[in-house]
């Protein structure tokens, strides 16, 4: 990252690594701004900012949801129960199986950025920000980056990504009565269409492309016959069946 | 719902079960390193879970996405596709082409 100049003045000398972790922070909060997945990010956090503001919650609490909650289905979920007088327990059981999928990306992406040394806490934020859009982009450009530099520009992804969803998440909020449906459908419409591309780019190997199409058989069956916890099942069975594939092809060769 | 209340459920009902996946995953990824077997079925898991989050909106859509027909649904999202491999695999292309097709099929159908 030798041509990244530290955007602020004057460097402090006596921490060279400080200020050029700052640099690629902002290297990572860039990259994620000049991705396509930015402007979806928006484009959904409008949908949801509206819904947030129909059912009855205020601006306050729709922008700490974005902040806290991080991931756009389980949003949706906390708004349309909670307003609906779901009980909460239930509501957490729904939102709470609704983000399982977070868990192999968190695995995987923190598997590329740490270092023997690196500590747990300097993992937290990394692992707040995971979310698909910051996944698939940080497993894009990450094995680019030097991996000491690695951290701070998954944050940097990360933060990036979300300064779009509350700048999306206010959007909607204002503008949430006068939104006409064929728009909240096209916003809706974001999120699969832009997922689907940007996980094709970003496949390589052949245990890539069979986890994709398992998964898009695979999920909409176990929805279909209501499997408790469909998308986990998915991901281990669709997963593991493409995994498996690989490796026998490897040693056939 | 008082103020308070409502912040109370946001922190317990949405962000505790969101984080908790987070977290455990921050704690299977000790041990796990990059380009080992163990990350390379992880990985495979991830983009099946994303496929399965993916064919489930376009099949089982959320909100004012489900007026708009399945035949529009799958054209929209096919078109976008090829729209992304003829236009040497440009993400924004194939996101635009597939909005397009979108809008007007639904425009077409009278939404």
């Amino acid at each position: 990252m030798g041509q990244l100049r530290q955007p602020m003045s004057p460097p402090p000398p006596t921490e060279p690594p400080q200020c050029s972790a700052i640099a690629v922070f902002f290297a990572g909060f860039r990259a994620a701004w000049q991705s396509v997945l930015a402007y979806v990010v928006i484009g959904t956090y409008v949908g949801i900012g509206a819904l947030t503001h129909d059912f009855g919650f205020g601006l306050g609490w729709a922008m700490a949801s974005t902040a806290l909650v991080w991931a756009g289905p389980a949003q949706v979920i906390l708004v349309s129960a909670l307003s609906a007088g779901a009980a909460p327990l239930e509501t957490a059981l729904a939102v709470g199986v609704s983000s399982a999928r977070l868990l192999p990306m968190v695995i995987s992406l923190l598997a590329l950025i740490r270092r023997p040394q690196t500590s747990y806490r300097a993992l937290i934020l990394p692992a707040h920000l995971t979310v698909v859009t910051m996944w698939i982009e940080s497993l894009r450009l990450l094995p680019k980056v030097p991996r000491e530099a690695r951290i701070p520009f998954a944050n940097g992804v990360g933060l990036g990504f979300m300064a779009a969803a509350q700048a999306g998440t206010l959007i909607g909020f204002y503008l949430a009565s006068s939104l006409p449906p064929l728009l909240t459908a096209g916003l809706l419409f974001l999120t699969p269409i832009s997922f689907l591309i940007s996980t094709t780019r970003n496949c390589r190997l052949m245990s890539d492309w069979l986890a994709l199409a398992f998964g898009l058989v695979f999920g909409p069956l176990m929805a279909a016959w209501q499997v408790g916890l469909d998308l986990l099942w998915t991901g281990i069975l669709g997963g593991s069946l493409a995994y498996g594939i690989h490796r026998l092809r490897e040693a056939l060769k | 719902m008082s103020e308070l209340y409502a912040y109370t459920l946001l922190v317990l009902v949405g962000f505790l079960p969101t984080e908790i996946w987070r977290m455990l995953g921050l704690v299977a990824a000790r041990g796990i390193a990059d380009e080992s077997e163990l990350f390379m079925w992880v990985r495979a898991v991830a983009i099946a879970v994303l496929a399965g989050v993916i064919a489930k909106i376009l099949l089982f859509p959320p909100g004012t996405l489900a007026s708009v027909p399945l035949v529009i649904r799958l054209a929209a999202i096919v078109c976008g596709f090829a729209a992304f491999v003829i236009v040497r695999r440009s993400v924004l292309a194939g996101v635009v082409a597939g909005e397009v097709v979108l809008t007007l099929g639904a425009l077409a159908y009278g939404i």
